[in-house]
């Protein structure tokens, strides 16, 4: 019983960070209707200028937040001066703009850090903590708090600031957006810098886990792609419950499920991938797209 | 009184189709202006046009200034508040948020309580659904919102495109009705495209009468409503 | 360009194809033969993405497939070569269509996502089923001598197979296209609904250009088991799917001769990148999507489309400006 439990917070942590990757996934889809197949390897990238940091001396959570507000920059810039001009091009034209920034990042994390795995250090304690008569992972509880904080924040941000309505709104309706004077071209940028913030907190968070490598983020992107499937490409909420599903599912099959050792942990998230599309195409939490004819 | 608004030679264009091919047209500051025409005659590019919607050539001059060429959102910004073709409500935000975008553009933040009050005081269904979502409201209560949410930005021009299309009778004369009050008590001037002539005329000072993409005619509203063989071949009564 | 023009273009290119083994070493040789194959593979993507709007990340599964299908004939069952394209070829155009049905359901987004963990899933299925593919070794196949004693060496000799192969699917392909079929077809990217009102069975037709693309990109991965001599499931991976998908978007989406400019890219500008820059060859690859995205968002053959179809019409309004006016002397 105790395993199970256990297996259920680990599976919490790992699925609080396909939530949030899935997250800025759909942030993005929402306002542009493209999939931004870059979003890992920006996470990643994320997460090496954290480790830069934090090897020159800086303490961890200085180089937390300024990681943080490097990488909003970042998307910021990435959006006005690489996505731009592709801006209302045909939407393939605009994956294949994703794509050669995916291997763009991925390219030069292994050149500029090679692709020895490093370590990267968890800001959370290293003796596990006992709950009762369960002992869980500091860092994965951890994890799961940071995810709750910036889930709470993006939440707060959208709804009650006049900024976050004018982002919901120029992802709705560009039109009638600039009717209200909202600069949409900005508004999308802003959204770029809020995803690759949510990337990198979720870099952060996984690399003490599984190492830091270029290739790091590339299974979580799946993982971030079926959370997303499950919970629904339309709404926000619903990717970060579908990314916590996919996490505890992930982990309970992986321990009590024998054949689907970690070779095979991957067809867990291709299953649901598969299964939530031929039953429920829109996902828990989605809404069915409505055509007008 | 000097024109607040002035077209002079205005083309336009959809990609490879032109439109309007050089239309000249004006408002006057504190009037109702309306452009009639049959489907198709290039009114509702008209006010894409002045809004920088789409690609012109030729001159736009709003209290002076020339804002051809330039964004839409800036135009916006100047006061140019624009009801568009099929009202462009926001539908998944409630009605309370759909006001609060429409201030979004005002230069100063001052008054925007004032403007929510006196814009509850137009429309009092809007107020009663101030928590409704905007796409769950009549098309006459979306049109009511639309109008109202140009009102948020406290304009000083305001673009109304085919207000009356698919609404019933009665509601269309509330909604002029409540056009014409704005007109007079806030000052606001308004440029009218319409099918609908003769209501168009009912309230309207001036009017233009548009033939694919050009002015036909143009004068005083009275003198196109009297007007008997304007009359009848243009506006079919 | 009028029709005959286009025809002493394409057959002065087809010379040139056949002269090309005088010129060139093996090397360059068996390279311009992936061309071919993989222009294939693309013209069938094509016709399932580009002109049929089903978006498909996925296609590395038939490739593989088809690769599989030869290097299991011949190695195993030690059948004729020759056999193994057209087997490939109908095994995946059943599969293809299979796979079409369900896809039915799924539009953009989803069906890119369908696609997507299907691509993932093949090294993994290919190494699971061991006795059947060899698992990670792969299988090791020999390449065909020329037969009838013709004096090509087994690379010259694939090279004009390749060729061969890919000048009759293209013709059909261009056939079929062109036709009734190929309107319908674009008639449902178009507007699906308003093609099922004008009668057209859409859901037979999806699933039937599902399978024939995936023919299309079986034969290839048939043809380039043959040429490369060898099947791995590591080759087949998800990444070859977005090479396609690059494919098809930077050599033009729609377009048949877009596949042979999008094999010519895929085939050739990897191994520029890496002439420029060994430490980071993708990141200097990525850059050069990202350009080629900039100039040309229709890819390349549609953006000659636009500029050919600009320059028409400015042509037109000259001559239309210039030309007398019947009645009144007034200028309208």
């Amino acid at each position: 019983m105790e395993i199970l439990v256990q297996q259920i917070v680990s599976g919490l942590a790992t699925g609080g960070i396909y939530g949030s990757v899935a997250l800025a996934l759909v942030m993005i889809y929402q306002a542009t209707d493209v999939v931004n197949y870059a979003q890992g390897e920006m996470a990643m990238f994320s997460t090496y200028l954290a480790w830069t940091m934090i090897n020159a001396g800086l303490p961890y959570w200085v180089a937390f937040f300024g990681t943080l507000l490097v990488s909003f920059a970042g998307g910021v810039l990435i959006e006005r001066v690489v996505i731009r001009p592709v801006e209302g091009k045909p939407i393939l034209t605009i994956v294949i703009v994703c794509i050669g920034l995916l291997v763009i990042f991925n390219s030069l994390a292994g050149w500029i850090y090679s692709y020895i795995q490093k370590p990267f250090p968890s800001p959370f304690p290293e003796r596990p903590i006992m709950l009762g008569v369960v002992v869980f992972g500091a860092h994965d509880l951890g994890a799961i708090g940071v995810t709750l904080i910036v889930l709470a924040f993006l939440y707060a941000f959208f709804r009650y600031t006049t900024l976050g309505l004018a982002m919901r709104a120029a992802a709705q309706n560009p039109a009638s957006s600039r009717l209200c004077g909202i600069r949409v071209g900005w508004m999308l940028a802003i959204g770029w810098g809020l995803a690759a913030m949510v990337g990198a907190v979720a870099g952060m968070m996984v690399a003490p886990i599984v190492f830091l490598d270029p290739n790091m983020m590339a299974g979580i992107l799946i993982y971030a792609f079926a959370s997303a499937t499950l919970g629904g490409f339309t709404s926000p909420g619903g990717a970060v419950v579908g990314g916590l599903i996919v996490g505890v599912l992930e982990n309970i099959a992986g321990t009590y499920i024998s054949f689907i050792g970690t070779e095979l942990k991957l067809t867990v998230a291709l299953a649901v991938i598969l299964v939530v599309l031929v039953f429920k195409p829109s996902g828990l939490f989605g809404r069915a797209a409505v055509h007008r004819v | 009184m000097a024109a607040l608004l002035e077209a002079r030679a205005l083309h336009a264009q959809y990609g490879w189709t032109k439109v309007l091919h050089g239309v000249d047209f004006a408002v006057e500051e504190g009037g109702i202006t309306t452009i009639l025409g049959a489907n198709g005659a290039g009114k509702t590019t008209t006010l894409r046009a002045v809004c920088g919607m789409v690609r012109t050539s030729g001159e736009v001059r709003f209290d002076g200034r020339n804002i051809a060429g330039r964004a839409t959102e800036a135009i916006v910004r100047l006061g140019i508040a624009h009801v568009p073709e099929g009202r462009g409500t926001f539908v998944n935000l409630t009605v309370e948020e759909n006001l609060r975008l429409g201030a979004y553009g005002r230069s100063g933040q001052a008054g925007i309580a004032e403007d929510f009050e006196a814009v509850y005081r137009y429309f009092p269904v809007l107020a009663s659904r101030k928590r409704q979502l905007a796409g769950t409201l009549s098309g006459g209560e979306q049109q009511m919102l639309a109008v109202a949410r140009a009102l948020m930005l406290r304009p000083r021009l305001l673009l109304l495109d085919e207000p009356s299309l698919g609404l019933a009778p009665m509601v269309v004369r509330e909604i002029f009705r409540i056009v014409r009050t704005i007109n007079r008590e806030r000052r606001v001037s308004v440029l009218l495209v319409e099918q609908n002539a003769s209501i168009a005329l009912g309230i309207a000072d001036n009017a233009y009468l548009m033939e694919t993409g050009r002015m036909v005619q143009s004068g005083p509203a009275e003198q196109l409503r009297q007007n008997d063989a304007i009359r009848r071949a243009y506006l079919g009564y | 360009m009028s029709g005959r023009a286009r025809l002493v273009a394409v057959l002065a290119l087809l010379a040139g194809a056949a002269v090309l083994p005088l010129f060139v070493s093996n090397f360059r040789l068996f390279q311009f033969t992936q061309v071919a194959t993989y222009a294939i593979a693309l013209l069938g993507l094509n016709m399932l993405t580009g002109y049929n709007g089903q978006i498909s990340l996925g296609h590395g599964a038939f490739y593989a497939l088809g690769a599989y299908t030869a290097a299991i004939m011949i190695d195993r069952w030690s059948l004729p070569y020759a056999l193994t394209l057209p087997a490939a070829g109908l095994l995946c155009l059943v599969a293809g269509f299979l796979f079409g049905i369900p896809a039915l359901r799924l539009e953009g987004l989803y069906l890119a996502l369908a696609t997507f963990a299907l691509a993932l899933a093949v090294p993994q299925i290919l190494k699971y089923f061991e006795d059947w593919t060899g698992g990670s070794q792969g299988i090791v196949l020999s390449k065909p001598k020329a037969p009838w004693g013709l004096p090509l060496n087994p690379d010259q000799w694939l090279y004009f197979v390749t060729l061969a192969v890919m000048l009759v699917l293209f013709v059909l392909a261009r056939n079929l296209l062109a036709g009734r079929t190929g309107r319908a077809i674009v008639a449902i990217r178009d507007n699906a609904t308003a093609a099922q009102a004008m009668g057209i069975n859409t859901a037979l037709y999806k699933s039937l250009t599902f399978g024939v693309s995936a023919a299309y990109t079986g034969v290839a991965g048939a043809l380039s088991a043959l040429t490369i001599a060898f099947v791995a499931p590591d080759t087949f991976n998800v990444f070859l799917s977005i090479t396609f998908l690059v494919g098809i978007v930077v050599g033009g989406l729609a377009s048949i001769s877009g596949a042979i400019l999008g094999g010519f890219f895929i085939q050739f500008v990897p191994n520029w990148a890496q002439d420029i820059s060994k430490a980071a060859p993708w990141a200097i690859y990525g850059v050069f999507l990202i350009l080629t995205m900039y100039v040309m968002p229709f890819g390349i053959a549609g953006t000659v489309r636009l500029l050919v179809a600009r320059r028409r019409r400015r042509a037109e309004t000259a001559r239309a400006a210039t030309a007398p006016r019947a009645g009144t002397a007034k200028a309208g």
